[in-house]
């Protein structure tokens, strides 16, 4: 009897002691990309220096950005639902703004270096508003630009040699000082996300 | 003669009768499987992936699983969660077979995708293109997708599943 109560007892801390780790390890990961541009002060934790190269063969880097403000998000053309609606949602509201439009930048940055290569990125933007820009980099290049978002991509493999990459969604609002503003959600209404957009470019 | 050849034997007729009923064009049925809505949207030019949605009906008494689907369209298609977690998007296999049960209606759409991997082409809206999804009970079931816009909202509309508050200018 004491043996078997003896035993209950450290099955129970052991329960004890995995629940707490876990629910640690489920508070840090929810702690840290859903907030990716805030610290505890509040204060923006995105920046940093990047330079990337768009679908045209530009150099295009946080110093060339200055004085426009910006909107940028990560993503990958082997992508089949929210990178391409993104694009597309983007350029339709681009399309509304109409030459408004001309006052701020949009870009998309690969997360897939790798397989998006500056012809195929070429090619897919052909697709959407032409003064989207697509960059891509070195695998260097592209991990200073997750860090300079305070953001984060994940290779994940896949069947038969394959692999996918889960990405920090959502497209960052900069301003013409490269600052970050708010970032804009593709699941928001669309008249909350034109708000947001007015709002950065009045 | 049980209840079971009966029913059997109802199953059979059923069968036969589904099977000689050419579908209409943007539904089809396999025994007590019904699907709806199969639809994909139109791909940038080289994009190496396209995705699939449609709604699976099971109007039977017992549940069924999907097991895969298969296009000629594609180098492979496969069955994925795709869903944002903690302001990540997130993309895997299925975890296994997924299950229809009995009476009700699962949507492939919300938080999971068909994905056709290597497309001999791009998808422009208006095309359609066939493909096979094969259940444990029902077996194959030949559909055939629609393409829709690039917008994911402008197509569930399309369909009549109007989504919550996009105000068109």
């Amino acid at each position: 009897m004491n043996g078997l109560k003896a035993f209950r007892l450290v099955a129970w801390i052991a329960v004890a002691i995995v629940s707490m780790g876990l629910a640690a390890f489920v508070l840090l990961k929810s702690e840290y990309p859903s907030t990716p541009a805030s610290t505890v002060s509040g204060t923006p934790a995105v920046g940093g220096p990047f330079s990337l190269v768009s679908q045209r063969g530009e150099v295009v880097s946080d110093q060339s950005l200055r004085g426009r403000p910006y909107l940028a998000f990560f993503g990958f053309t082997n992508c089949p639902d929210i990178c391409p609606t993104t694009l597309f949602e983007l350029s339709e509201m681009m399309a509304e703004l109409g030459a408004d439009a001309d006052t701020f930048k949009v870009l998309l940055i690969s997360v897939d270096p790798e397989r998006d290569s500056q012809e195929l990125l070429a090619q897919y933007m052909t697709a959407f508003d032409p003064r989207i820009v697509a960059l891509r980099g070195t695998r260097a290049q592209t991990d200073a630009v997750l860090k300079a978002f305070a953001a984060a991509a994940i290779k994940v493999p896949m069947e038969g040699g394959n692999y996918t990459m889960e990405h920090t969604a959502g497209v960052y609002l900069m301003d013409a000082d490269g600052r970050y503003v708010d970032l804009m959600r593709m699941e928001e209404p669309r008249e909350e996300r034109m708000r947001k957009l007015r709002e950065l470019i009045s | 003669m049980g209840a079971k050849s009966l029913k059997c034997a109802g199953l059979l007729i059923a069968g036969i009768l589904t099977w000689t009923v050419p579908s209409t064009a943007h539904d089809h049925k396999a025994g007590s499987i019904e699907i709806e809505h199969p639809w994909s949207r139109a791909t940038p030019p080289g994009a190496p992936v396209a995705g699939g949605y449609l709604e699976i009906r099971n109007v039977g008494n017992e549940a069924d699983r999907l097991v895969s689907a298969s296009s000629d369209l594609a180098a492979s298609t496969e069955l994925h969660e795709s869903t944002m977690q903690d302001g990540m998007m997130r993309m895997r296999p299925m975890a296994g077979p997924l299950e229809i049960p009995a009476g009700q209606t699962v949507k492939i759409g919300d938080g999971n995708h068909i994905m056709f991997v290597k497309p001999a082409r791009s998808l422009r809206k208006g095309e359609t293109f066939k493909a096979t999804l094969t259940f444990e009970k029902a077996g194959a079931v030949d559909i055939e997708f629609l393409v829709q816009g690039m917008g994911g909202r402008e197509a569930e509309e399309a369909l009549g599943h109007g989504m919550h508050g996009s105000a068109a200018p």
